[in-house]
């Protein structure tokens, strides 16, 4: 049997689908207008680390721009750990009193330590935006989520870069001074260089190592040990205020290396020290997961976060600690929940593909570590941090050796 | 040759040191209040310098007669309508307020320049003097010729000069001072002030060695106490003498021993003097 509609059954039938149609969008609304996740934000904002902690929270308020419009839902209740763990605790049972369900931080390994301590006892999930103390995802813990490498993958993967550098400018230096911080981070970084030397066939010997106060005001007489030591190349593994000292007194006693060149460590990358050192900021090798310059989301990422900090790098910390907030917001999209419980679930199946810092997909193994956080060889070059190796995914290729002080114009 | 190259370098950086403590030493020797703000004013003065030669251009150390007129001015009138309502409390609360003007600086200056580490750009940064295989920091010979005309300046105006001579008199026997019929209020103002202006004067040549950010100021405050007690708290040759002594016990120490022992090389050179002779190289039993 045939149906004819008539006219009157057509418009009736248009209004219902509109009708239907219009009920399914007020739904899609509906669900992205559910309560977004409050994510609990740590960062040493002030105290010794605030220079690196405003850092970071410029990430955090990108993520707060740029990750709605992709359909996360989630707001940040940002607190500030005064660079002290003590202070880090109690204001991460402040966040989860005031109804934070994640907890993202914190920079620092001892004020993180504090924190996933805390995380665990309540039950809120914890992810780890920077971070390398290995022994944190080494406590058995449940809610504790890591994506930064560990001080020994960050060595490993840093001294590995050492030989593609070498290789890839055809020069074999044979000795090296090593000068670190003398702090945690250094000391761990130090024990992982001296283990890992020998496994990695590395073809120089250290054949001076030096540690100096991390809270140091002055390294002449540190680098005139370096110096006298007549090394091919400076290995280092500094902080900020540090490797700016270093630096100065280098050119200042002449001293003119094959390069500088750090394993994992901060300093040399970051815009203060490219900003007071200018033309001897160049060059300057560090060996660290950076922004992949291959990967689309990184652009977007990068150029959000240069339009609103034109001044500053968008570097590591500023990578790590955006990459904090989307795993997060991730794991509650596909958790569809705020229970802890399902949080864990789904960050336990993390797998972001489009991420912007080096590496495969952002994913976590059985101890909350995400393993897929190679290094890349980052040389200072025109006023910029520039990944020259791995050469897939190289902006420029390195300069090694480098050239002295006097020939920078 | 490179021990002398470091004793040298060692000995440049004991004098701005020298200067440094010399505020503390003036004010204690005179009032006898321990200024606990003493770092915290060397970076208000290091922020001064800076401000001042990033507005105007003019060098951290041209800016010195500047810098140390305005904290003349500052410790003059903090001394005045603050620190000498304490003058005849208890120490601890002295120690208290003193404790609390730091904060307020130090927040004040974070509030202010942020944390970002600050310095100023200049011409002759990374030049050196070289005589022979003997290696001179241009900026550190600069800062040292700076500290020993501060602190020559200083003894002049002490010895010489009429208010010196009272303000020696006053730190003597203030009741003396008193029945003589010295401004001894007005006097503790100018000593406090000369104290700061010294500090002040102290953080420009500092501005030239190290950048400034508002936490430094402890350690400073901490290592002004080494030297002062070294050098006998009190003295003013004593507070030159214990620069320098802690800036050639750095370099040599980070040199022969391990550079990151330094710190730990000047307080234990502090024990020992303190064993030995407990009121300082300098300082009057």
């Amino acid at each position: 049997m045939k149906h004819r509609f008539n006219r009157r059954q057509f418009a009736f039938g248009v209004a219902a689908t509109g009708a239907v149609l219009a009920t399914s969008g007020s739904a899609g609304r509906v669900r992205a207008a559910t309560p977004p996740i409050k994510i609990g934000s740590l960062l040493p904002r002030s105290g010794f680390e605030a220079l690196i902690g405003q850092g970071c929270q410029r990430s955090v308020e990108i993520a707060k721009k740029l990750l709605p419009d992709l359909g996360y839902s989630f707001e940040v209740i940002d607190a500030d750990t005064e660079s002290k763990p003590e202070v880090a605790r109690t204001q991460a049972e402040k966040l989860i009193r005031d109804g934070a369900n994640i907890l993202v931080g914190a920079f620092d390994s001892g004020q993180t330590f504090a924190i996933a301590q805390v995380a665990e006892q309540n039950g809120v999930p914890f992810v780890i935006n920077i971070g390398s103390d290995p022994a944190i995802t080494e406590q058995g813990y449940k809610y504790v989520f890591r994506n930064f490498p560990t001080s020994v993958m960050l060595g490993s993967n840093g001294l590995s870069r050492f030989n593609d550098l070498f290789k890839a400018s055809g020069t074999t230096p044979k000795t090296a001074v090593l000068m670190h911080v003398n702090d945690t981070f250094g000391q761990s970084m130090l024990k992982g260089i001296n283990a890992l030397m020998p496994k990695l066939n590395l073809p120089f010997q250290i054949v001076e190592t030096i540690a100096y106060d991390p809270q140091a005001k002055d390294l002449s007489i540190e680098v005139a040990k370096a110096k006298a030591a007549k090394a091919d190349i400076q290995m280092v593994v500094t902080r900020l205020n540090d490797a700016i000292l270093m630096t100065r007194e280098m050119v200042k006693q002449k001293y003119e290396p094959m390069a500088i060149i750090s394993p994992g460590s901060p300093g040399m990358y970051q815009t203060q020290y490219l900003k007071v050192l200018g033309k001897y900021a160049e060059y300057a090798i560090t060996n660290v997961p950076w922004l992949d310059p291959k990967q689309p989301f990184a652009h977007t990422f990068e150029a959000a976060f240069k339009k609103t900090y034109p001044e500053e790098i968008c570097d590591i910390d500023a990578g790590f600690t955006f990459e904090g907030i989307l795993i997060c917001a991730d794991a509650y999209k596909r958790a569809g929940s705020t229970r802890p419980e399902a949080l864990v679930e789904a960050l336990k199946a993390t797998n972001i593909k489009d991420r912007v810092m080096l590496g495969g997909a952002i994913s976590f193994n059985e101890k909350g570590q995400n393993v897929n956080l190679p290094s890349a060889c980052v040389q200072n070059r025109n006023g910029k941090p520039t990944v020259v190796l791995p050469a897939e995914n190289a902006e420029l290729k390195p300069v090694f050796p480098v050239p002295g002080w006097s020939q920078r114009t | 040759m490179l021990y002398l190259n470091i004793i040298v370098a060692g000995l440049l950086t004991g004098a701005v040191y020298g200067l440094m403590a010399l505020g503390l030493s003036v004010i204690f020797g005179v009032i006898r209040v321990v200024n606990f703000a003493h770092g915290e004013m060397m970076v208000v003065g290091m922020y001064a310098a800076y401000l001042v030669a990033t507005k105007t251009g003019l060098d951290p150390v041209a800016a010195l007669p500047l810098v140390a007129g305005g904290l003349f001015v500052l410790g003059y009138a903090l001394q005045r309508g603050l620190i000498n309502r304490y003058v005849a409390r208890p120490e601890h609360e002295q120690f208290l307020l003193l404790l609390a003007i730091a904060t307020v600086i130090t927040a004040s200056l974070l509030m202010g320049f942020g944390p970002d580490a600050r310095n100023v750009q200049l011409d002759y940064a990374y030049d050196s003097y070289q005589f022979g295989p003997l290696l001179l920091d241009k900026v550190r010979v600069l800062a040292a010729l700076g500290a020993v005309v501060g602190v020559a300046a200083l003894w002049a105006f002490f010895r010489l000069t009429r208010t010196g001579k009272a303000i020696r008199a006053c730190a003597d026997n203030q009741f003396g001072a008193e029945v003589v019929g010295l401004d001894v209020k007005r006097l503790y103002a100018v000593t406090f002030g000369i104290g700061a202006a010294c500090v002040g004067a102290a953080g420009c040549l500092m501005l030239l060695l190290i950048d400034v950010q508002p936490y430094i100021a402890t350690d400073y405050t901490l290592l002004a106490f080494i030297i002062v007690i070294l050098g006998g708290l009190g003295s003013m040759p004593g507070a030159l003498l214990g620069g320098l002594l802690v800036g050639v016990s750095e370099a040599l120490s980070g040199f022969v021993i391990e550079p990151s022992l330094k710190s730990a090389f000047s307080f234990a050179l502090l024990i020992l003097v303190l064993l030995v002779r407990p009121q300082g190289l300098l300082g009057r039993a």
